[in-house]
């Protein structure tokens, strides 16, 4: 950054190189009125009061750039006068009940008044007032009193420049200029996506969150929705949220909040949030003291015999909850029967990734993606599954890159691409093979890359053979040209990123699909590169971490195989228990064993399969089935109300812990408000358990003794401080050396009895090498750290493989693929296919966004999206009650009429309980990572 | 209107141009001059062609007087206020036709049979105050001989 020298009123001012004379300004401390000027838009020069003089010539300080040797004068006699009149101007159009608005106080019209120096005597001889015009409050969320607008553009610019929306602009230009949307329609019937970005830069209180509170209090915190992991400020009164506002400092959002993130707080305080344990009475819930419902527990699980257990861990939970859980069904339990939601969205990832590159995870960071000159979006409906992450996807399409979006069905991001491929639904292999095909033909990979860093190229290429352009043209639906379009694009941009979600994971061919998306980024080089790479988007805040924990049925935490003795006797030694190296059952199969018989308890902590399972019908017979269930939730969900017990575990608001975001930030959430209700941390009741079974099976010990791990563990991370560091690769290996089972031995194993998250995560970076250098102390930078962090001294991995792949031989591996059709095709009796999507408005089973009264008053039921030819056909009307009926069941919903899904396709979310989607989906899966198909069954629709 | 007529009318307006957003004008002129006004939906159509919010093109069409978003009646007024027909009560002219009428500048009766606006000059002066019906001018009007032309209104 070249430095810029230049006096302002006299005062010798160093600023950067490209910055305004207003920025700089400001920076020192010296104060410019303005009003339109936002560090994150351009500056516009509307308001006409950061007037200086420069040279003698006055000029708008926000649109002027520093030079070097500028004299900068801000306050002339011209100029006091010219910002008066500017100032009185503003004021007679601005509704002046300071006392009774929202804003008073953080008002910067009544900032720069005073400052200026403007009293209600000076308005009076501009004569009459204007006239009031009413205020939009038809978003549930802010409101737009045109009264108080003094037309900055700050909110116009803020939804075209940063949400690339333009949901608003100035019409009706002259006397009579007014903030619009399209039609002058109020807010609610426009495009807006509520986020309330405008509102929160709005400078006066012509843009007021309704929701909101000025809070007593503050705390940093992370977003509990999707895998973005936005950081945030949650505000508090008494024991309340009541605000939040986006983190500017954090990295993976830079103060960005979606609606949900921003306005989603509310179910922690919903009243419906369960305050005792309940214990089920002749098929009534009754509530229950801890010691009752625990002993409970206990007795039941005493005599239940290692495989017999199941447990399913929470993508919602924190990594320390997630740790404890599954080190408590391997040592307590003495089985690997612990699975968790990632099985039913990123497992091909997980499976996939492995294979070809070492490393089941988003290879970049979210920052990274606006890097990209060109980006192919394939089976991810980012706009709506992750808001944040999409921004940096419509900057770069806003900035003349290249956006290549797949999907079935014409999604919101189709309005920001280049190039759209309308694939058929499972035919993701044909078409990602298609522009392979084009790509090896045309001569566009790039084989020094090829040659140097990957294995298996030609067995892969004799695999391209299958897939000339007819077939593929045939079988995916999309034209040869596109597709040879997006293979050109892709291929030669230089800095290509692929990102990725469900519509990949989600098929019987799931792994394929991603291993797909990893032959087309090492055939062209773009991995370990800032800019490019294979960004599996994860869709739960802690998805990831609760992978990296193990809450999975073959490894261990941080991904050391369960199969591997190595890895037994490790685990063996830190935790002081025999453990069995049998691979424990998968989501599914954990409800398949339990209506064979061969699972007797199960224990779901903050999942509800009732919904979110494909084939949902086969969950509840197997919750009918079972022989005792214990549910731990915040809420009494649609799966809990099939508990013997019931547990209230806390939100993350009322814990401290750490969640690891889809580009693998580890980063802390905090204990903001007190726990509602006898509500209690999910690590706190599983070592509860623990403890109290422990003391059935052996009496003689005390359990309330405290081990001295946790100790021990954080002597661990300072010794573990050396290794010199640059790769992925050199990074595990060293790790290993590193967590010898000397220093592991030591652990004390039976450990239940932590007493705070922090000692945990001591334990968890003694046994995951990529978790090593995490500690509390280092996370309490607003960066938060990516792993692999294998020392206290590694500043996390922002980009995977830049120099090595992770595999065995540090090479990425091209595997050759042959195209598979989803597993139930639609026939005469079940003509269309369904596809599962998502709202915005909603997070997966809405158990939490239901309770936010703004987001379900924006989205308050399912629809079945449907081409207007198929409604047609079917005699259909818009808003119609309709059944879709698969071979597994029926639901019913309202029709939707919408050329966003293709003729022979609906589309439904799994958000509504009353509306239960996944009781038509398929239960076939992906024979390699066991998730279920969910995004192809075969349906028919009929009237309700 | 069918959705498919009114889609194949705006693909063929549409056909003559390449789908730019500097195109905006000429292509709100062009829908114009097919459909006589600008509809919400032909607005929208119109953004989705040219790849803009479609709050950008209305704010641009809000601001020309030459756009108007109702449909014409079958009897289009268009009032005087130029200088001569100003100084000889041109706003009292329009008043009255607005009273009788109950619409606004730029806006058509509920029965679609009026439709009002009001222009800089009609090019007769000598005839002020005066207004256009359909291309016919009423000339040297007053609220009283305003009152008998739209009588039947009352």
């Amino acid at each position: 950054m070249t430095e810029i020298n230049l006096l302002i009123n006299g005062k010798a001012v160093v600023a950067e190189e490209g910055q305004s004379v207003l920025a700089a300004a400001l920076a020192h401390n010296i104060y410019i009125p303005h009003l339109c000027d936002h560090p994150d838009l351009k500056p516009t020069g509307a308001c006409r009061l950061c007037l200086v003089e420069i040279a003698g010539q006055v000029v708008t300080a926000c649109t002027t750039q520093v030079l070097e040797g500028l004299e900068v004068k801000t306050d002339t006699a011209e100029i006091e006068r010219v910002r008066k009149t500017t100032v009185e101007l503003l004021l007679i159009n601005h509704e002046r009940n300071c006392l009774e608005c929202a804003s008073d106080a953080s008002c910067e019209l009544q900032k720069v008044a005073q400052y200026v120096g403007i009293g209600l005597h000076d308005l009076k001889k501009y004569g009459a007032a204007v006239k009031r015009v009413d205020i939009d409050d038809s978003n549930p969320f802010f409101n737009i009193d045109h009264n108080k607008c003094i037309k900055c553009g700050i909110c116009i610019r803020t939804c075209d420049e940063l949400q690339n929306l333009g949901v608003i602009d100035f019409a009706n230009r002259g006397y009579d200029t007014v903030v619009s949307t399209f039609d002058g329609r109020p807010l609610i019937e426009s495009d807006c996506k509520s986020c309330g970005e405008c509102a929160v830069r709005c400078p006066t209180g012509a843009m007021t969150l309704k929701t909101q509170q000025t809070p007593t209090r503050e705390e940093k915190t992370i977003c509990p929705y999707c895998g973005c992991g936005c950081g945030m400020y949650l505000g508090v009164r008494d024991n309340k949220i009541v605000s939040a506002r986006g983190d500017r400092e954090n990295p993976s959002n830079s103060g960005s909040l979606c609606v949900k993130g921003r306005f989603g707080y509310e179910f922690v305080n919903s009243p419906e949030r369960l305050t005792t344990p309940l214990i089920k009475e002749s098929g009534e819930f009754r509530k229950a003291t801890w010691d009752e419902a625990l002993d409970l527990i206990a007795k039941k699980l005493v005599a239940i015999k290692g495989d017999k257990f199941a447990l399913l861990a929470s993508a919602k939970a924190t990594n320390e909850d997630n740790y404890v859980l599954q080190k408590f069904v391997r040592v307590v339990m003495g089985t690997n029967n612990v699975d968790h939601c990632a099985r039913l969205c990123h497992a091909p990832t997980v499976a996939g990734l492995a294979q070809s590159f070492g490393s089941g995870a988003m290879t970049n960071a979210t920052k990274d993606i606006g890097m990209a000159k060109c980006i192919f979006a394939i089976g991810t409906n980012t706009t709506a599954a992750h808001p944040i992450i999409a921004l940096q996807v419509k900057k770069v399409a806003r900035e003349g890159g290249i956006l290549i979006v797949a999907n079935p069905r014409k999604i919101d991001l189709c309005r920001h691409a280049t190039i759209f491929l309308q694939h058929k639904p499972g035919t993701d292999v044909a078409l990602m093979m298609g522009m392979m095909r084009v790509i090896v033909d045309e001569k566009l990979q790039n084989e020094n890359f090829i040659k140097a860093r990957c294995d298996n190229f030609s067995e892969f290429k004799k695999s391209l053979a299958a897939f000339d352009l007819d077939f593929v043209e045939k079988t995916t639906g999309v034209a040869r040209e596109k597709i040879i379009a997006a293979a050109r694009a892709y291929a030669t941009s230089g800095t290509s990123a692929i990102l990725y979600s469900m519509g990949i994971t989600q098929h019987t061919h799931g792994t394929d699909n991603v291993l797909a998306t990893s032959n087309l980024a090492l055939l062209t080089g773009n991995v370990g590169r800032p800019g490019t790479g294979v960004n599996p988007l994860r869709g739960q805040n802690n998805v990831q971490g609760a992978c990296d924990m193990g809450a999975l049925p073959n490894v261990y935490p941080g991904y050391q195989k369960i199969v591997d003795a190595k890895n037994q006797k490790k685990f063996e030694s830190a935790w002081g228990a025999k453990l069995s190296n049998k691979i424990g059952l998968t989501h599914m199969e954990i409800f398949d064993a339990i209506t064979d018989g061969k699972v007797d308890f199960l224990y779901t902590v903050g999942e509800n399969p009732v919904l979110s399972e494909a084939n949902a019908g086969h969950v509840i017979e197997a919750l009918n089935e079972i022989k005792f269930f214990v549910a731990q939730d915040i809420f009494l969900t649609e799966t809990a109300q099939f508990a013997d017990v019931v547990l209230p575990a806390v939100t993350y608001a009322e814990k401290d812990g750490t969640f690891t975001n889809t580009e693998r930030r580890v980063q802390r959430v905090r204990k903001i408000i007190e726990p509602i209700g006898d509500a209690k941390p999910d690590w706190w009741i599983i070592c509860q358990l623990a403890k109290r079974l422990e003391a059935i099976r052996h009496p003689v010990l005390d359990t309330g003794s405290k081990s001295v791990r946790g100790v021990q563990c954080s002597q661990h991370s300072v010794d573990s401080a050396v290794k010199p560091r640059n790769d992925a690769v050199q990074q595990n290996e060293a790790m290993q050396r590193n967590n010898d089972a000397e220093r592991l031995g030591k652990l004390n194993a039976s450990g239940f009895d932590f007493e705070n998250a922090e000692q945990i995560m001591d334990e968890i970076t003694a046994v995951t090498p990529s978790y090593a250098g995490i500690n509390y102390e280092r996370l309490e930078c607003a960066a938060g750290l990516q792993w692999p962090c294998p020392n206290n001294e590694h500043p996390g991995t922002p980009i995977l493989h830049t120099e090595k792949f992770a595999t065995v031989s540090g090479k990425g591996n091209f595997m050759p693929l042959v195209y598979k059709p989803s597993a139930e095709l639609p026939d005469d009796e079940y003509p269309l296919i369904l596809t599962t999507d998502r709202s915005l408005f909603h997070f997966h089973t809405a158990t939490m966004t239901r309770k936010v009264k703004g987001l379900e008053e924006l989205r308050p039921f399912e629809v079945v999206r449907i081409n207007p030819i198929d409604a047609e056909e079917l005699k259909i009307n818009d808003g119609e009650m309709i059944k879709v009926i698969s071979r597994r069941g029926e639901v019913a919903a309202k029709a939707k009429i919408t050329i966003a899904s293709p003729v022979g396709v609906i589309a439904m979310t799994f958000h509504f309980a009353e509306s239960p989607t996944n009781m038509v989906t398929n239960p076939a899966v992906d024979p390699v990572a066991k998730i279920p198909e969910t995004k192809v069954a075969a349906v028919r629709i009929e009237k309700a | 209107m069918s959705d498919s007529s009114l889609q194949q009318r705006l693909d063929e307006v549409f056909s003559s141009f390449q789908g730019r957003a500097q195109e905006l004008i000429p292509v709100l002129q062009a829908v114009q001059r097919e459909f006589g006004y600008l509809s919400g939906e032909t607005m929208l159509a119109i953004a989705n062609f040219l790849r803009i919010p479609a709050s950008r093109v209305f704010g641009v069409a809000t601001f020309y007087a030459q756009f108007r978003f109702s449909a014409i009646g079958r009897k289009h007024i268009m009032a005087c206020r130029g200088t001569a027909c100003h100084v000889r009560g041109a706003p009292r002219i329009v008043d009255e036709i607005k009273n009788i009428l109950k619409i606004e500048e730029g806006e058509t009766t509920a029965d679609g049979e009026y439709s009002l606006e009001t222009v800089a000059c009609i090019g007769c002066c000598g005839l002020a105050p005066c207004i256009m019906i359909n291309g016919e001018v009423k000339a040297k009007l007053t609220p009283k001989k305003i009152a008998e032309l739209f009588a039947k209104k009352e």
